[in-house]
Formats: structure tokens, sequence, C-alpha cells
């Protein structure tokens, strides 16, 4: 499997979770465990660009994808996502913040400026700390940028 | 003493009222150095290490659960000790007596007496002061909880600290200058002789620095002075969370590692009677059972492998009796409890009780359920037992001393012989607390049955929604007599409770008659503490009822509120301004409400005012907040902001949704679909103020969460005239055709 650019060959039964073979095979454990059912996002990673809760995933499925993985992001500085996320002062306790982060990079990539419920039907991960405002603010502020050009 | 209670409930003041923070001598210096200290770096006094290169590195004795703390006690050691902030670091404390939190102990122990540090005179605040850093090492005190890190460790810890390091910089300055030291001053992280202009780097006099006795009451910084506190700075821990690089207590990853699933007894108390292995003898990668008296544990070389062998266990316990607990028969015993007669008196002033007779009564009865903290980590931690009669533990707890003194006992050593190391929390909110460890025990114990290979044992979300220790579900009784302008005479509170009774019950509204009592229940269900305490269903009570009695009166719930708080500026300062920037008064469209309530615990006031609206078919929508809050000084007020926003959020989510019901003596809820919680599309404008006074400074992280379900059940009411006194609020029908005529 291909997992932010880099090729795995792994023997491991295809039924295995994606989630857990990111976090204990690949050793790379921005991708966090929230709720295994789906349902909280926190394991939000790009398979094909697309935003995937991966504890549901069985690895097989995607041995063939493009996977990327928060490590993946940015390539050692920090995307627009990160950037406003810093900006806007978000992460709490950032245990969810990758999967946010993700779940919201992916959004961006095929509606630079949602509008608020555009944003809130399309990003349902849970954060406990309610950083919810702040993803608000520094999403608006993502998106008038790009309205404005400000960003590439 | 009751650990518990003292790290809780606040502290006995065990004879000690000295203040000032405990300065370490040598000796425990050059231990510190050994035990956190990097190459070319060195501590100068407790708390603070700065390195030939001057990086400043603030070591902090609790643990980063997301509040921003680490940020806060920086900048509180910082401003005294003038440091350049791009120099600045923050670390976890080691897990070691050294490392105990004094100060912490000192704030719990003067809260308990009620006395403010400044009031004590500078002639005992100086003289040996170690008896309260002695305490705290023995109760293996390093937690994070009550609101505490900024008032208590940043108050008589970090600020101290920084200001002491900054004189022994001086001194080392003027005697590597040959200048008296009346002739240096500091900024950004130099010592400057003033006459000369000439100047050192503190990475230069820092080993020099370290060969002097800290003062233990160094000269402090006028407010007047601050640079960082009171400034919104960012984030230290910030950029490593965005890019997926901090690693928390789940990410403690070895080559070679097991990982351990486990099953406990639905139902509380239950015994495990058996657990067939064949099903599972031959399956891949799995390693070991481990069987308890109310769990079984299944270690694989994969967490998956793990998992999916404790499903095919099939694990039978026993019920102890249990299974016909429910959540009725809780309430059924809640109601005997209060009407019993046995109700067990608190606190009376005036008449108390006496002062309801041959007067017209109004008798409200409230309650709030059961709730899970649902941290967004789950429970976990990583343990190994060595060969050598060692024992290593990785974990996110709320507190990293303890932890280590609790895992040495649960493995039967000494504490020399038991290592741990605190990790950052996924999210705490009082589920990782001492007391309430069940995730340590099972790893040990586990990695006890594994020698020489580490174990990660993790609770699955559904493992951790029944294994959590709960908010506790509370009833709550008023009656209270009115004057013949509605203002309430007497004010009667019985409530039930499975611990002592409440001080947070108490209300800071001006009532000639006042009288409390507790109705003792059993504690079927674990408890524990969960963000705010007993603050947060004493503030849902109170600010519930207060707003029935304005409404019996016929007066408006802020107009009632201000009357009943004349001789309290800072409430009734930030009660105005809640309702002033919330347009208290204005006109709504139809359907909508708005909601006022107030609330102070951890030395803090909160006001919110909610505006919600509610459609014909019943759905309740929360459309903004507005909150208030007087803290004496945020450190960091973004920080302090964040919090409100925080609890708001969380506060709402037990409002709205938050319920964890029992059937058959086992909790019903499993996961997030049957737990919910507030997302994105739930989430209100919320706006903060703060109110700068000139109090002491108050704590963050709790404040925000009692006013937050009244402010929205008072809200709904306005809107719909349906009153809320049972939470949550999904519960109650409230379409038009559930509303009074």
């Amino acid at each position: 499997m291909n997992v932010n650019g880099v090729v795995h060959d792994l023997d491991i039964e295809p039924d295995a979770p994606l989630l857990w073979v990111i976090r204990d095979e690949l050793n790379l454990t921005g991708t966090k465990f929230g709720c295994g059912i789906a349902a909280c996002g926190a394991c939000t990673v790009h398979v094909n660009g697309k935003a995937t809760r991966s504890c549901v995933v069985p690895v097989g499925s995607v041995a063939d994808a493009q996977i990327t993985t928060i490590e993946g992001l940015g390539a050692g500085t920090p995307t627009p996502v990160q950037q406003a996320w810093i900006d806007h002062q978000v992460p709490q306790c950032g245990y969810c913040q990758s999967g946010m982060i993700m779940a919201v990079s992916a959004l961006l990539a095929t509606n630079p400026a949602p509008t608020d419920d555009e944003l809130a039907a399309a990003i349902t991960n849970i954060c406990r700390c309610g950083t919810f405002p702040r993803i608000r603010s520094a999403v608006r502020d993502l998106a008038t940028r790009k309205a404005a050009g400000g960003l590439g | 003493m009751n650990r518990r209670k003292f790290l809780i409930g606040g502290a006995t003041a065990a004879g000690a009222l000295i203040v000032g923070y405990a300065f370490w001598p040598s000796r425990r210096l050059a231990r510190a150095d050994l035990l956190a200290a990097k190459p070319g770096e060195r501590f100068v006094a407790s708390w603070i290490k700065i390195a030939n290169d001057g990086t400043i590195t603030v070591v902090v004795p609790h643990c980063d659960m997301g509040t921003g703390i680490f940020t806060s006690l920086s900048q509180m050691a910082a401003e005294e000790l003038d440091a350049d902030w791009t120099k600045v670091h923050a670390e976890t404390a080691p897990a070691d007596p050294l490392f105990a939190n004094g100060p912490l102990a000192e704030g719990f122990a003067l809260e308990q007496v009620n006395i403010n540090a400044d009031s004590i005179p500078g002639s005992l605040r100086g003289a040996a002061t170690n008896s309260l850093r002695v305490l705290a090492e023995y109760l293996d005190v390093q937690t994070t909880g009550g609101s505490s890190a900024v008032r208590f460790t940043g108050v008589y810890g970090m600020r101290v600290a920084g200001a002491a390091v900054r004189e022994m910089l001086v001194k080392a300055a003027a005697a590597q200058m040959n200048a008296p030291v009346r002739e240096f001053r500091t900024e950004a992280s130099r010592v400057i002789h003033v006459p000369t202009g000439k100047s050192l780097a503190y990475g230069e006099l820092a080993a020099a620095a370290a060969q002097y006795t800290p003062s233990s009451h160094p000269k402090m910084k006028p407010p007047s002075e601050f640079k960082f506190i009171g400034k919104p700075m960012r984030r230290l821990d910030i950029p490593a969370k965005v890019n997926g690089s901090t690693r928390y207590g789940i990410d403690t990853q070895f080559a070679d590692m097991y990982y351990a699933a486990i099953r406990i007894s639905p139902v509380f108390g239950g015994k495990l009677v058996s657990a067939d292995d064949a099903p599972i003898a031959h399956s891949r990668g799995v390693k070991k059972v481990v069987r308890f008296d109310d769990a079984v544990v299944v270690v694989a070389d994969r967490l998956w492998r793990a998992r999916n062998a404790v499903d095919a266990l099939q694990p039978v316990f026993d019920n102890a009796g249990n299974e016909n607990i429910s959540s009725k028969t809780i309430r059924s015993a809640h109601l005997a409890a209060l009407n019993s007669g046995k109700v067990k008196k608190d606190r009376t002033a005036g008449d108390g009780a006496d002062a309801l007779k041959n007067r017209t009564i109004v008798e409200r009865l409230y309650n709030v359920p059961y709730l899970a903290h649902a941290p967004m980590e789950p429970p976990n931690a990583t343990a190994l037992y060595k060969q050598d009669g060692t024992l290593e533990v990785w974990s996110g707890t709320q507190d990293g001393l303890g932890s280590r003194a609790f895992c040495a006992k649960v493995a039967g050593l000494s504490l020399e012989k038991v290592a741990f190391h605190l990790l950052p929390s996924g999210g705490g909110f009082g589920r990782r607390l001492p007391g309430f460890w069940n995730f340590l025990t099972y790893a040990v114990k586990t990695s006890m049955a594994v020698p020489g290979v580490p174990v990660k044992l993790i609770f699955t979300r559904e493992q951790e929604m029944q294994h959590d220790f709960y908010r506790p579900n509370v009833t709550s009784r008023f009656k209270a007599t009115v004057s013949s302008d509605g203002m309430p005479v007497a004010w009667i509170n019985d409530y039930t409770t499975d611990e002592d009774p409440n001080p947070e019950a108490h209300i800071f509204y001006t009532v000639p008659n006042q009288a409390y009592g507790t109705a003792k229940v059993a504690a079927y269900v674990p408890t524990g503490p969960w963000r705010s305490v007993e603050a947060s269903w004493h503030g849902f009570f109170v600010e519930s009822f207060v707003d029935e009695l304005a409404n019996e009166a016929n007066k408006d719930p802020l107009e009632y509120r201000r009357a009943l708080l004349q001789g309290k500026p800072r409430h009734l300062a930030t009660l105005n301004l809640a309702a002033e920037k919330a347009g208290w008064g204005t006109p709504l469209p139809p359907g909508r409400g708005r909601g006022i309530a107030i609330f102070e615990c951890f030395g803090t006031i909160v006001a919110h005012v909610a505006e919600v609206e509610v459609s014909d078919a019943g759905a309740v929508k929360v459309r903004r907040f507005t909150s208030a809050a007087d803290c004496g000084m945020a450190v960091n007020p973004d920080g302090f902001r964040a919090q409100v926003e925080s609890a708001v959020i969380f506060g709402l989510s037990a409002a709205l949704y938050g319920e964890i019901t029992i059937e058959h003596g086992a909790v019903v809820q499993q996961n997030f679909t049957d737990y919910e919680v507030v997302r994105l599309a739930e989430t209100p404008d919320i706006d903060v103020h703060i109110h700068e006074s000139d109090a002491a400074l108050g704590g963050a992280g709790e404040p925000g969460i009692p006013p937050v379900a009244p402010a929205v059940a008072n809200a709904i009411f306005a809107a719909t005239g349906v009153r809320i006194r049972e939470l949550p609020i999904k519960n109650h029908p409230l379409g038009v055709s559930a509303r009074h005529s």
C-alpha cells in the first residue's frame, strides 16, 4: 500500500482495520482512535484524496489506493489549513485535530469557500474540547482569503 | 487524610500557613539535573531550567490535557524572569517526589482556610516553608484538577520561582562584572549593567546563578509592569498539535510490543465466571489470556487480533445480584431518601426551615442524570514489567506522581522500582484524576503476566462508556417562601448525594433564611468528578429555581437576580456585562427566547445568556451564547476565552443530550451513536467577555460549565413556557402541542 508517497509491503490480514495498520505497522501515530465505528472522525485520512474514517476500512480494500495521513500534509511546512489552525489557536487537547484537519482539507479541495451550513454538513467530526467556534472562524478566514485570491 | 478529598474537595490546612514556594537546597537541585536536565542545561531553581544557549524550560508539574496551562504557567514564570519569550519552552515534570507540587498543596490549603496569600505577613512567608512541599510529596501530589494550575501552581510556584531565578541571575552578573546588584536591570533574557550598558545573556550566567540560594520571597512585579501576564500569547503546544507530532499516551510505541483488549463485567460488581480459551487457542498472534475478578484480557501481538480474540472468548459474568438495578429504581431510591425524614442538616442561616411556617411555599424538584466524560482519547496505558522486577508505565493521567505511586501499589512494588511517564492526554474532564485509574490497574496487572514485553491496553469506546466513573445522578428539592414583592424570604434545599455535603449548593444570593440538607443514597454506579464537579449540578438546580421564583413573581429574570445580588459587585458586574452584550430585553422573533444564569466556582464567576429557537415541532436550536466572566485577571485572555467556549460546548452536550442510563445493572449507552454530543452543526455563536477585577486569580477550565444548562433551560422556558426540570433536554417534548396554553 502507498502511504504518504511511500510504498509498503505488509504481511497482514486483509480485514485488519486501516487505522491500526497506519498506527502500529507504519508507526504513523498522528491518526487517532476515538470510537472504532466511524462515528467521531478522529481517524480521518485521505484515500485517493477523499476524507475517509480509517477505523472501519479493511486494509485489503485500499491496497491500491493513495493514502495520505496528517504526517503527509505540507511536507514539513504547515499547509494553509494548518496555519489557519495556528492563527486561530484552534486546538486544545488536540487529539481530534488530525482528523479534523484532514476532513477540512478534503472539503476545501473540492469546495474552497464553503458556507457555514456547508461546513457543518460536511464536518461531523467530534471534538470534546469544543473547538468548533474556532474551526468555523478558521475556515471562514480560509474561504475569505481564497475568494480574495490570497492563497495559492 | 483522604487523598481525593485533599485534592478535589480542598485541603486541610495541615497547620502550615507559610507562603512562598519551597525552594530547593543544592542537593535537590543536583538531583533535579540528574532527572530532567539535558546536556548544557541545568535547574536554577524549582521548575526552571536554563541552557547555555539561553533556552528557558519551564518544568510543569501538571498534565497537558488541553486547557493551555503549559503556556499560562510559562507566561507567569517568564514574566518574573524577564525572559525572551521566543526562548521559552515548557515540558512535563518527571513523576518524581522531587517534583511534587508543593504550591498546589499550598493553594488548596489556603483555600480551605479561606486565606489570601497576600494577607500573610512577609516575615512568615520565607522561613523554612517546606512543610507543604513535604505534604505534597507524602501525598504524591502532581494533580491537574480543580481549575488549580494557574491560581495555585502559577501564583505560588511559577511566578515566585521566576522572580527568584531572576535575582540569582542578577547576582551572578554583579559578581562577574564586580558591580553592586542595584546597578543592574533585566530585559529579554539579559542582565544589563545600567551605568555602562554592558549586558550578559541568561545562558551565559545560568551555571553561576545556580550556585546561589534562591530567595523564598523574591521581589515580584506589580501588574503595571506585566509584559506577558494578561496578554494573549500563542499557545506553545499548538504547532505540534496541527501536524500529528504530539505523542499522547496512546501513541507509546515499541518494536515487538504487545496489545491488550479487555472485557469488563457489564453489570457493576459482576464477577468473571468463565471465558473459554478454546476458540482462540490457535488464533494468529494471541499470546495470553489474563483473568481478573471482574474482567478478562487478551494479549496479542496486534491490537485487532487481541480485540477479535476477546470477542471470541464470549466471557460469562455473574450479576452479583444487581440485575434488577435500573435508572427507575435509582430514581425511586432518591425520592425515598429525600422523603425519608433522614435528611441530614448541612448549613442553616437565619431561621432556616422554620421560616417556611404559615406561608405559601413554592416547591420544585429537579434531577440531573449520570454523565460519562467521553474524552476523545479512550483511557489507555502501556506497561513493561521487566525481568529484574521493575515496572515502567506510560499513560496520560491527571497526576503523574500519583499514578506512579498507584502503579507501585497495584504491582506490590516500592516507588523506586516503578517509573511512570506522564504523556499529554486527549481530554481529561476529570476522568483521569486519582481514584479513577481502572485502566492503570488492568494494564499493570496484565504486564506482570507477560514480563519482559511492553503491553499497551486500550479501552474500546464501548468499554469506556460502560466503565467510566460517572457524574452522579442527583435529585434536588427546593422549598421557598416569598415576601409580598416576590423576593425569597426562605430558601430550603435538600439534595441527594453519595458523598459529603456540597458547599457548591450554598447560594450567593441574599436570602435571609436558608437551610440545606443532604439525603444519602447508595452509590451503586461508580461516580467521580466531572468537569466542575458538584457545581455542574447545583448550577442547574439553583439557577433554574431562581428563574422559577422570578417567574412566580412576574419579574424579569435579570432584574430579579440583580435585586438578589446587591452588595455583590463582582457578581452584579458579570451578570450585567453578559446581559448588556447579549442585548437582553431587545425583541426576538417568535419561537425564540433568552435565558440567563450565573454561577461561581473555583474562584471565577461566569454568567451566560443563551438565545434559543424552538420550532413548532419542538426542535431546539441554540443560536447564540453571550458569556461574561470574572476570573480576577486572565493570565492568557485568548486562552481563557477558549476555555469558556469549550465549557459552553461541553455543557451544551450535557444539557441537550447527555445521559447515561442503567438497565439490568449495566450502562445502556455504548458509543457516540447513543451518547450524543454537540458537533459543528449544533455549535452556537459564542462571544466571551472578560470582566477584570482585583480579585485573586480564578480558575478557567471548569467555571464556564455550571451556568450553561440553566441558561438554555431558562431560554426554552422563555420561548415556549415549558420548564425543564430534568436533564437532558432531548427527553422533553417541546412542540406546540406540548406547550401550556
